[in-house]
């Protein structure tokens, strides 16, 4: 065997035997691309999942849930930040990953890429989203690579109060006015499908699964994922009175699980080639604010070589 | 990889949770100076009474030890197992030790 071989069997049986694998062991350069794609893709995501919800902050309907959405919002921001410095421990530069995000060489959860049209989206958004997010990413913190594993070991115990900030919205509306029950269908109606979608294309057409399971990156297919979630929301929506937007959804005593109706995949790859109903408002909101902050950035690093220059002759 | 100069430094953080306990390593992230450094770090890592004390350090400044030697500098202590107690024979009715 070659010694590229053998340390690549080495690398298998310490990924099979459990190992988690730190930025500075050797890996696959497969692996490490792999990983700095992963990690920065989801950075991304959180980061932009940050506008769709900053759209109602100002019009919160009373303070308490001001206070909620901004801490929840502040809290994406976070996740973002866990993730980027993740990412850079596999030698990319925070500069680079922003760079590829705007260029468009970077993708990001095409869930972020529709509209917010009604206080409900944030229920919604809340509920089902952050929902199927929790889902992705209790499976990760199991995954192989120790510094993404313990961003989302960081990032699960803050979703579960975004899961049920979003419920409690949900719940409040649909106890509510005819009118506020309606607009809590209304939002249900339009992130039903998009939620679904961001478990990603069907596993016999998904063409990274093979490796992320021999790696150990991801523990479950894009189909059990999605199942699960399906499985979790029915019961809560009954418990809302509100009707998931899927007439083929049904109870399957025989398999255990409730089947469901197929997704528009045109719609899915559409969105993700950048042609969604908000892509374009995304990219230029994360573009403004790199190029308006970048005056910020300058004035922080000239002040603090300025201080550290008189630092050294004053010593 | 990228040559962009005008980045922030990175710094590594840690928080000591609460009086009694060890700082601990938590992550990383950006700034200018140390000083923003701890106040970025105060809003990143510490928004649900993560801490009480924070540590900065520019990542720079960290020397670490290469996985590659991993067998020289730990395997030494794999074959020493007379530093632990359970290797001496006491019996049973010998209290207190
Ligand atoms: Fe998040
Ligand atoms: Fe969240």
């Amino acid at each position: 065997m070659s010694p590229e071989i053998n340390l690549e069997k080495a690398f298998q049986d310490r990924i099979d035997k459990g190992e988690k694998i730190e930025p500075k062991d050797w890996m696959p350069e497969k692996y490490r691309k792999t990983h700095i794609r992963q990690i920065s893709q989801h950075a991304h995501s959180e980061v932009v999942g940050m506008l769709p919800e900053g759209n109602w902050i100002t019009r919160a309907p009373s303070l308490k849930r001001k206070c909620a959405l901004l801490a929840k919002v502040q809290d994406e921001a976070g996740h973002g930040l866990y993730l980027y410095s993740a990412a850079e421990t596999l030698g990319i530069s925070r500069d680079e990953m922003i760079e590829q995000l705007h260029s468009g060489k970077a993708k990001y959860s095409s869930i972020f890429n529709y509209p917010t049209l009604s206080w409900a989206d944030m229920g919604a958004i809340g509920w089902l989203v952050d929902g199927a997010a929790i889902i992705n990413q209790v499976m990760l913190t199991r995954t192989s690579f120790g510094p993404y594993a313990r961003a989302m070991v960081r990032i699960c115990k803050e979703e579960s109060f975004h899961q049920r900030q979003g419920y409690e919205i949900m719940m409040v509306l649909a106890s509510g006015t005819p009118e506020q029950k309606e607009m809590a269908q209304d939002a249900l109606n339009r992130f039903w499908w998009p939620s679904m979608m961001m478990f990603g294309p069907r596993d016999e057409e998904s063409t990274n699964s093979e490796l992320s399971m021999k790696w150990k990156i991801k523990r479950k297919s894009n189909d059990e994922l999605r199942q699960q979630f399906v499985d979790n929301s029915v019961p809560q929506a009954e418990y809302l009175g509100l009707t998931i937007p899927d007439p083929d959804l049904k109870w399957n005593e025989e398999r255990g699980h409730y089947d469901f109706g197929d997704i528009d995949w045109n719609e899915f790859w559409q969105v993700v080639k950048g042609d969604g109903p908000c892509n374009k408002e995304r990219m230029e909101a994360r573009q403004n604010a790199w190029d308006n902050g970048k005056w910020v950035r300058d004035a922080a690093m000239a002040y603090a070589e300025k201080q550290s220059k008189s630092k050294s002759i004053a010593v | 990889m990228s040559d962009n100069n005008n980045q922030w430094p990175l710094w590594e953080i840690f928080i000591r949770s609460k009086n009694g306990l060890e700082h601990r390593h938590v992550g990383s992230l950006h700034a200018a100076d140390a000083e923003m450094a701890i106040e970025n770090a105060r809003d990143v890592y510490t928004r649900r009474m993560e801490g009480v004390s924070l540590w900065v350090v520019e990542s720079k400044d960290i020397t670490a030890s290469n996985p590659e030697n991993m067998g020289e500098l730990f395997e030494p202590a794999i074959d020493k197992v007379y530093r632990h107690p359970t290797f001496y024979d006491v019996p049973d009715e010998i209290k207190h030790m």
